[in-house]
């Protein structure tokens, strides 16, 4: 079957539901967003039309720009922790049995999909007084008394890696089982140990996968907006909370909004530079 | 007239004319090979005659009906392609039925038509299994089956044996040929292995840059090829240069009597296969040249020898082997009916 | 010594997955309604509850409901677009994948924010309508990913096949590409619902404030204290996820969906 221009209308007919609802529901939403940036606050209501620059002059404050510092922070730490997690357990993951591979992928897909409210949820019941980690210590004798572990920084971070752990590994997943095994096996006729010919041959033929990874990974934890709120105290809120405690809890949807927009071209800049290492990465 | 007929046939590609100017007649009941290097344009003119792709020019007549713009599935053809195409999702049964399933057939019908191809194909009693379960011999015949469901009009197989390792494919080849002319079906295959095509064709195409350098029985393909290209590309032959004025023809620096050439062509190349070169002693012909490699394998002996600077292969059987070693200086002796004058 | 280091650190990474899962669960079982682990004596009443307390069961019904129907929408925005674009040549089409792509790519939030403002400038604000719409468009790149997989798995000299054989356009794709294209079609509809049956923060902006969803219903009861249903309620959710992705690998081949092209046997 070669794939055929449309020659007729009707050849179109099938585009029409999905461009349709595309087109409505998320290209309009968006320029509705776009277009409420710049429209006035209005404390009574919503918003009333207007085109001013007030919402996003507000980033210029010293409060905005430390939210928006600990937001890439942390993301950037949440990707690193991931990527260093996920790299050696996703290669071992390739090399399984396909049976042990299937149950690690239900198990990590589960897992990804599971709420951020639930995550939230259970790390903040692991992390308490009563129910939590500290009490087993507790048992085995290492502690003295169980502490309660959240509101804290470790405690965010920890829950958001969990978070974000699933997602990097089936990031990672095809381009590591696609990775040629003759590979280490070549690298270990030549003399390098197991983990030797980890570092010096599949890390290396994997660099540009794992720069598009850490990428994804940081835009997937830029989008977190709840496990700061629930594991962390007001100062680790990051943008996207903010975004989310603007546009509900403050009413005020054109801050929310210009914020929105703002994350979002930061997410664009780094989906391109994804997409640029991963041009890069097929030429090379 | 009955059977299919091009016109004029050209299709393009953007800048690329993957077929220019074809002509061809397959009369009814004919068994047809397109046969020529990959990229020859073979491929793509099936692909015309199923409708798969529209020429860009040209007419195709099936029966005395324009099919040159009807849709593939009003064609009523049987087709296999190169990977077969079996429907992964279906029995061997559902498999050879689909042609009919479609056409609103009965079920009872069905069933008493796929038993009957599945004893054509001597593959009784399969009609249940998932086609994966299938050795690819089972596979080519289950393919071919189910193309032939509807008794089509037309019978078309894109380089169906390719697949198959070199033995199966032999056998495949005759009992391709004798279910043809079984069934008189009209029938036309791409191909790209010549004893594929000299075994199976009533009439052999060699194509060649899109073209049709050639369309005649396999016999007179082999022993009168038209052009330089179609004699070399079926079989092995011997491209000779000669040269020819009042005095004779001059070949490999020598006379050959009786050699014509037709219309006064003042130089030009000859072809002769090597079962035509004949050794002698030297003296004993016009030709002298000088042995240097001889290749025994068994079932004919193959003389490679040195003549005015070109390289000459003859080709003996092992009851008529020549008495030659290599650095020996033998005659070559060239029949002149054995001698085609090429169009160079 | 590698291959103990090895189930070391697979035993790690599992133990780190799991204990959030364990703890709760252990919290899910405790008699009275206490926070507690190790749990003080063993109920499931936790779990009847779900199904007997009238908000807890309406916030179910609710997100079953809404996963079931936006899954659905989200499938059949997504088959015509796959189908389209594999079967056309056509680049400018392109863009429809790529506005397909983009709401589960971005950071939630965004697209939470602009159904928002969408719905409230419309005036539909708050209608459980466009939380299924809205989770539609959200989860709309899971099945178009799987379809569009499905659909490159597919040998397109199997249309022509069926093409010579008589099958017009139509019924190529009812005999042939919808049958071998339907394991991709469950698993897209099941990631979507899964998904969905999850998700928070859109539904939240969506229909925040006029009904609840599980998700919805498990955050307002941590802002107002604690209650074991939670723990109960998430350890169902866990349950449900594995299932359905248990089913999908059982009859599917997961790790070809998840991008491993070759699913070579290495048993």
């Amino acid at each position: 079957m070669r794939r055929e221009t449309p020659q007729k209308l009707t050849d179109y007919s099938p585009l029409v539901f999905p461009a349709g609802m595309l087109i409505v529901f998320f290209v309009v939403p968006f320029a509705t967003m776009i277009a409420v940036s710049f429209f006035k606050r209005n404390p009574s209501g919503f918003y009333t039309p207007d085109f001013v620059f007030d919402n996003y002059a507000r980033f210029l404050s010293l409060f905005f720009g430390k939210v928006l510092g600990f937001s890439l922070m942390l993301a950037i730490a949440v990707a690193i922790c991931c990527i260093v997690l996920a790299v050696p357990f996703t290669y071992l993951l390739s090399r399984a049995r396909r049976r042990t591979q299937v149950l690690w992928l239900v198990a990590l897909l589960s897992i990804l999909s599971l709420s951020e409210v639930i995550i939230g949820f259970a790390w903040s019941t692991l992390f308490s007084r009563t129910a939590g980690i500290t009490n087993l210590l507790v048992m085995l004798g290492i502690m003295d008394q169980p502490v309660a572990l959240n509101p804290s920084f470790g405690a965010v971070l920890t829950a958001m890696t969990y978070q974000a752990l699933p997602y990097t590994v089936l990031v990672l997943y095809p381009a590591l089982v696609r990775l040629d095994p003759t590979l280490t096996e070549a690298a270990r006729t030549l003399g390098a140990s197991p983990i030797r010919a980890f570092f010096t041959v599949v890390v290396p033929a994997l660099r540009n996968t794992i720069v598009a990874t850490l990428i994804m990974v940081f835009i997937f934890a830029l989008g977190c907006y709840l496990l700061p709120q629930i594991l962390g105290r007001p100062q680790h809120w990051t943008l996207s909370v903010l975004i989310t405690d603007q546009a509900i809890y403050q009413s005020n949807m054109p801050f929310a909004a210009a914020m929105a927009v703002f994350l979002v071209l930061v997410t664009l800049g780094l989906v391109g530079l994804t997409v640029y290492a991963g041009r890069k990465g097929e030429t090379a | 007239m009955s059977g299919l007929t091009l016109q004029n046939v050209t299709k393009e590609f953007g800048t690329f004319t993957a077929v220019r100017n074809v002509e061809l007649t397959v009369p009814h009941g004919t068994f047809v090979c397109l046969l020529g290097p990959s990229g020859c344009g073979k491929t793509t003119l099936m692909r015309m005659v199923a409708g798969l792709d529209l020429p860009t020019s040209g007419s195709i007549r099936l029966d005395d009906r324009d099919i040159t713009n009807v849709p593939t599935h009003k064609r009523d053809l049987g087709m296999v392609f190169q990977s077969l195409a079996l429907f992964p999702h279906l029995t061997v049964g559902e498999n050879i039925a689909y042609s009919l399933r479609i056409r609103g057939v009965g079920k009872a019908e069905q069933k008493k038509r796929v038993d009957e191809l599945l004893a054509m194909i001597h593959l009784t009693g399969y009609a249940d299994r998932p086609v994966a379960k299938l050795s690819g011999g089972q596979r080519q015949r289950v393919a071919i089956a189910r193309a032939l469901a509807i008794s089509p009009k037309l019978f078309l197989l894109d380089e169906p044996l390719s697949a198959l390792d070199a033995k199966l494919r032999e056998a495949m080849q005759v009992e391709l040929r004798q279910l043809q002319q079984r069934l008189g079906i009209t029938t036309i295959v791409v191909t790209h292995d010549q004893r594929e095509a000299m075994t199976m064709a009533d009439t052999v195409v060699v194509m060649n840059g899109g073209e049709i350098r050639q369309a005649a029985p396999p016999v007179e393909i082999y022993r009168r090829p038209a052009d330089t290209f179609v004699a070399d590309f079926i079989g092995m032959t011997n491209l000779i240069d000669f040269k020819a004025d009042g005095a004779g023809t001059q070949v490999l620096g020598a006379s050959v009597p009786g050699l014509v050439i037709p219309n006064g062509l003042p130089s030009g190349i000859i072809s002769v296969r090597p079962e035509d070169v004949h050794l002698t002693a030297p003296g004993n012909a016009p030709i002298t040249g000088t042995v240097t490699f001889v290749r025994d394998l068994g079932g004919t002996i193959e003389t490679f020898v040195e003549a005015a600077g070109k390289q000459i292969v003859a080709v003996s059987m092992p009851n008529a082997r020549p008495d030659v070693a290599v650095g020996q200086s033998v005659g070559i002796a060239l029949n002149p009916d054995d001698c085609v004058v090429l169009k160079a | 010594m590698t291959v103990f280091l090895q189930r070391l650190y697979f035993g790690l990474i599992g133990l780190f997955l799991a204990l959030p899962i364990i703890v709760v669960a252990g919290v899910s079982v405790n008699e009275k309604q206490d926070l507690a682990f190790p749990p003080k004596g063993f109920s499931l009443g936790w779990y009847a509850e779900i199904f007997t307390n009238v908000e807890w069961r309406n916030a179910l019904f609710a997100s079953i409901t809404l996963a079931a129907l936006s899954a659905a929408v989200a499938l059949l925005i997504a088959l015509p677009l796959a189908w389209f674009l594999w079967r056309r040549h056509a680049p400018w089409a392109n863009i429809f994948q790529l506005l397909g792509i983009a709401p589960f790519t971005l950071p939630p939030v965004i697209t939470a924010l602009g159904l928002l403002t969408f719905w409230a400038a419309t005036g539909f604000y708050g209608q459980p309508a466009t939380a299924v719409i809205s989770h539609a468009i959200f989860f709309v790149t899971l099945p178009l990913v799987t379809l569009s997989l499905g659909f490159s798995s597919i040998d397109r000299s199997l249309v022509e096949a069926a093409a010579t054989m008589g099958a017009d356009d139509r019924t190529v794709f009812r005999t042939v590409v919808l049958p071998l294209i339907l394991p991709y079609l469950v698993s897209g509809y099941a990631f979507a619902f899964v998904l969905s049956l999850n998700e928070y923060i859109v539904a939240y902006m969506t229909v925040g404030f006029t009904m609840e969803t599980l998700p919805i219903k498990i955050f307002n009861a941590l802002r107002y204290g604690y209650t074991p249903t939670m723990a109960s309620v998430t350890i169902l959710f866990v349950a449900i996820a594995a299932t359905i992705f248990g089913l999908v690998a059982r009859f599917g081949d997961l790790p070809k969906l998840l991008g491993a092209m070759s699913s070579r046997d290495q048993e």
